[in-house]
C-alpha cells in the first residue's frame, strides 16, 4: 500500500495563536494523512530537526505574530542546507507584500485568513500525488 | 456556476472568487432564498425558537433586580452610562517605547479615555529584545519593554495619576507591574493614586492564551502575591483580569467562554483565600474581560448571565458581604477572530454591532478592533476609526442614555437563564477534574476548545455558516489597505539601548537586587517587594524573569489537536 502523505505542522516562534494550525492539522488528517503538531515555541531549528526525524513530505508553517519574515526563510535555509526534499507551505497573518518573498525562499503556498481548508488539502494532494 | 465551485481555489493576490447566484441542489444563497428554516442553531450551537413570549417567565427580584442592584444581572451601576460612558480604551502597542509612547498621545488626542498596553511577544514570555528567543519578534504584536528605562519612556509626557492604564501581561505580570509602579514614582505619583489593570490571568494562558512561562502552582502564586501587595499598596489597582477573550478567539462557543473564565475566577478567589487575604477585601479589585463576537443576542445575554452568576457565587457560595465584590466589573474587545481579510471595509460593520453588544451587555470598558487586523497591525487611520464607531455609539446613537434596555425581552431573558444553565452544566464538568487546575492538567479545556473551533471551521466550509465576503458574496478586487510597516533599525537601537544600560548601572546594587530576589523566590514572602527592588536596579525584565526561572522552572503543554 502506498504510504500515507506525511505533513508536519509547526508554530516557529513565540506566537502562541495556534487555532488555525490545530485546525489546519486536523483537516489534514481528517483528508487521510498522517499530521505531526509541533507544539508552540519552536525554533527553526527544531522544525527542521522534527521533519527530518519524523521523514515528512510537508511542512506547514503557521505564524500570526509578524516574524513570518525572519523565522520561515531560516526554516528554508536549513531544509536547503539538509537537501530535504518537502514541500513547505505558509500560514497566518501575512500581509499580501511579504508573499513575494516567501515564495521567493522556496515556500510553495502561502494560505492567508479565510482559505479554505479544503483548498490547502487539495493543495498538498495535487503537489504530492494522491497517495492517500 | 454550481456553488460548489465557488469555494475552489482561490488565487492568491485577488482574495477568492465566486458567486452569489443560486444554483445546486443544497446551496443556496442566502440572500436568494424566500423562506429560511426554523430553529437556526446560534454560535453556542444553542437551538431558538421563532419567537419567545411570557411563557417562561421570570421573577423580577430574584432573577434581574434593577440596574444597580443584586444580582446585577441589568448592569453594576442604576445610571449605568448616565453617570459615566465606558472608557473607550484601545489596545495598541508596536516597535520601540518611543513609537508607541506617540501611539498613546494619538489615541488620547483623539478622545480615547484609557490607555491599555500591547506588548510584543519578548516582552510577554519574559525575554529582553536582545535574547536569541527574540529573534523575529521584536515590536511586533505590541511594544518591546525590557527596562525601567523603557517603560519610563513609554508614558513620557502622559501623567500616571491622570490616565489609567491596563496592560495585557502574564507571565511576567508582576515585573512589569513593577516597572510600571517605579516608572510613576519617576514621574513623582504614589502608588495609591495609580488606577489600572494587569491581565495576570495564568489560568487562560494554560487554557488557551499559552503565553505561559512557569508551571501553574508557581505561577498562581505570584498572582496572589500581586493581589496582597495591591490590597497594601495599590488600592485602586486592578490585579488581574479575568479573561474569556482569549478563549474565545481561541474557538470556543460563547458559553465555554463564560463558563471557563467564570470558573477561573472562582480559582482565582479560592487561592487568594487559602493565602489567607480577606475575600471581601481582595475580590473588588479582580476584573473581568470578554470577547464581543459576531451573534448579537448570545454576547448581550453571557455578560447578563456573567454578572448573575458570579454575583450568586461570591454571596452564596463564597458568602462574601461586600456587595463591590459581587459586582462583576469587565472590559470587552470586539472578536479579532471575526475579522476577514477579504473585503475588510466590512469589519467596520462587524465591529460597530459587535460593540453594540458590548455597550448593550453593560461594559464598563472597551476596545474596539481596527479594519485591518486580519492583514496586519492596525494604521492610524484605521484605529482612529474604530475608536470614532465606539464614539458614534456613545454620542449618536442614544444607546447610553437608558440603563440595560434590553432587560425584559423575552428573549433576551430566556437566552441569559439559558446560557446560566449551561455554564453551570460546565462548572460540574470541571468540578470532576478536581477544579480548574486538574481540568487544565488533563487537558479538558484545550481539547473542548479545540473541538468547537474544528466544528465551526467545518461549518464554514461547508456554507452551514455564511461569512460575508469569504464564503458567500465574495468578490475579486484587489486589496487596496495600507500596512503599518515599522522602523527596520528599532531593533537594533533597542539593543544598543539594553546594552549601555547593563554597562553603565550600578553593579553592586544589582546583583544584591538579583539576589534578595532569588532569596524571596525560594522561600514563601511576597515576591512583589523583591522585584520592584531589582527592577529600581535597572534589572532588566530577562534577568528579573531568569531568576524566577531558575527557582520556578518552565512549563511546556502537551500537544492537543
Amino acid at each position: 500500500m502506498a504510504r500515507k502523505i506525511r505533513v508536519l505542522i509547526a508554530k516557529p516562534g513565540l506566537d502562541g495563536h495556534d487555532r488555525g494550525a490545530k485546525v489546519v492539522a486536523r483537516a489534514l488528517r481528517d483528508a487521510g494523512m498522517e499530521v505531526i503538531y509541533t507544539g508552540l515555541h519552536q525554533s527553526p531549528e527544531q522544525i527542521v530537526q522534527t521533519a527530518l526525524q519524523e521523514d515528512v513530505d510537508a511542512i506547514g508553517l503557521s505564524s500570526l505574530s509578524g516574524s513570518h519574515d525572519v523565522l520561515f526563510p531560516r526554516v528554508m535555509e536549513l531544509v536547503r542546507k539538509n537537501r530535504m526534499k518537502v514541500l513547505v507551505t505558509a500560514g497566518g497573518i501575512i500581509p499580501e507584500e511579504d508573499v513575494p518573498a516567501l515564495r521567493k525562499c522556496g515556500i510553495a503556498a502561502v494560505f492567508g485568513p479565510g482559505t479554505s481548508i479544503e483548498e490547502i488539502v487539495k493543495f498538498h494532494k495535487d503537489r504530492l500525488g494522491r497517495r492517500s | 456556476m454550481p456553488m460548489a465551485l465557488a469555494l475552489e481555489k482561490k488565487v492568491k493576490g485577488s482574495r477568492g472568487r465566486g458567486g452569489t447566484a443560486a444554483g445546486g441542489s443544497q446551496a443556496v444563497a442566502p440572500g436568494m432564498e424566500t423562506v429560511r428554516k426554523a430553529g437556526y442553531p446560534n454560535l453556542s450551537w444553542l437551538e431558538t425558537s421563532q419567537f419567545y413570549g411570557p411563557e417562561g417567565g421570570f421573577d423580577y427580584r430574584e432573577k434581574l433586580g434593577s440596574p444597580g442592584e443584586y444580582p446585577f444581572t441589568r448592569g453594576i451601576h442604576s445610571d449605568m452610562y448616565l453617570g459615566r460612558l465606558w472608557t473607550m480604551r484601545q489596545f495598541a502597542g508596536f516597535g520601540s517605547a518611543s513609537e508607541t509612547n506617540s501611539r498613546f498621545k494619538y489615541l488620547l488626542s483623539h478622545g480615547e479615555t484609557g490607555l491599555s498596553v500591547a506588548f510584543d511577544y519578548p516582552t510577554l514570555y519574559g525575554y529582553d529584545t536582545d535574547d536569541p528567543h527574540s529573534e523575529g519578534e521584536y515590536g511586533k504584536c505590541g511594544v518591546a519593554i525590557s527596562s525601567l528605562d523603557d517603560m519610563t519612556a513609554l508614558f513620557s509626557g502622559i501623567p500616571l495619576d491622570r490616565v489609567s492604564t491596563s496592560m495585557t501581561i502574564n507571565g511576567p505580570a508582576s515585573v512589569i507591574w513593577a516597572m510600571y509602579l517605579a516608572a510613576a514614582e519617576r514621574q513623582g505619583v504614589p502608588a495609591a493614586s495609580l488606577r489600572g489593570t494587569i491581565q495576570n490571568d495564568v489560568l487562560k494562558e494554560y487554557i488557551a492564551q499559552k503565553s505561559f512561562i512557569f508551571p501553574p502552582a508557581p505561577s498562581m502564586r505570584l498572582v496572589v502575591d500581586t493581589f496582597e501587595y495591591g490590597m497594601k499598596h495599590v488600592p485602586n489597582w486592578n490585579t488581574v483580569s479575568i479573561s474569556g477573550y482569549h478563549i474565545r478567539e481561541a474557538g470556543s462557543t460563547a458559553v465555554q467562554e463564560l463558563a471557563f473564565t467564570l470558573a477561573d475566577g472562582f480559582e482565582y478567589v479560592r487561592q487568594g483565600i487559602e493565602r489567607g487575604l480577606d475575600p471581601n477585601k481582595f475580590v473588588p479589585r479582580l476584573s473581568f474581560f470578554f470577547n464581543a463576537h459576531n451573534d448579537f443576542f448570545e454576547e448581550i445575554a453571557k455578560y447578563r448571565a456573567a454578572r448573575r452568576i458570579w454575583a450568586r457565587e461570591m454571596k452564596e457560595s463564597f458568602g462574601l458581604t461586600n456587595e463591590k465584590a459581587m459586582k462583576l466589573r469587565f472590559h470587552t474587545q470586539t472578536a479579532g477572530c471575526t475579522l476577514t481579510a477579504e473585503q475588510p471595509e466590512n469589519n467596520v460593520t462587524r465591529v460597530a454591532l459587535q460593540a453594540m453588544a458590548a455597550v448593550l451587555g453593560g461594559t464598563q470598558s472597551l476596545h474596539t478592533n481596527s479594519l485591518d487586523e486580519a492583514l496586519a497591525l492596525p494604521t492610524e487611520k484605521a484605529v482612529r476609526t474604530a475608536l470614532r464607531t465606539q464614539q458614534i455609539i456613545a454620542y449618536e446613537t442614544g444607546v447610553p442614555n437608558v440603563a440595560d434596555p434590553l432587560g425584559g425581552s423575552y428573549y433576551v431573558e430566556w437566552l441569559t437563564d439559558e446560557m446560566e444553565e449551561r455554564a453551570y452544566g460546565i462548572f460540574d464538568e470541571i468540578a470532576s477534574y478536581g477544579g480548574v487546575l486538574g481540568a487544565i492538567d488533563r487537558g479538558y479545556f484545550q481539547k473542548a476548545i479545540t473541538e468547537s473551533s474544528y466544528r465551526y471551521q467545518r461549518e464554514v466550509e461547508k456554507k452551514e455558516r455564511i461569512i460575508v465576503g469569504v464564503n458567500e458574496f465574495t468578490s475579486e478586487e484587489p486589496l487596496e489597505i495600507p500596512i503599518l510597516r515599522m522602523d527596520p533599525k528599532g531593533r537594533e537601537r533597542q539593543i544598543a539601548r539594553l546594552r549601555k544600560l547593563r554597562r553603565t548601572r550600578d553593579s553592586a546594587s544589582f546583583e544584591k537586587a538579583l539576589s534578595r530576589l532569588r532569596k524571596a523566590a525560594e522561600g514563601d514572602e511576597n515576591t512583589m517587594p523583591a522585584i520592584l527592588g531589582a527592577v529600581k536596579a535597572n534589572a532588566t525584565l530577562g534577568e528579573v524573569t531568569g531568576v524566577l526561572r531558575e527557582v520556578f522552572g518552565e512549563y511546556r503543554e502537551q500537544r492537543i489537536i
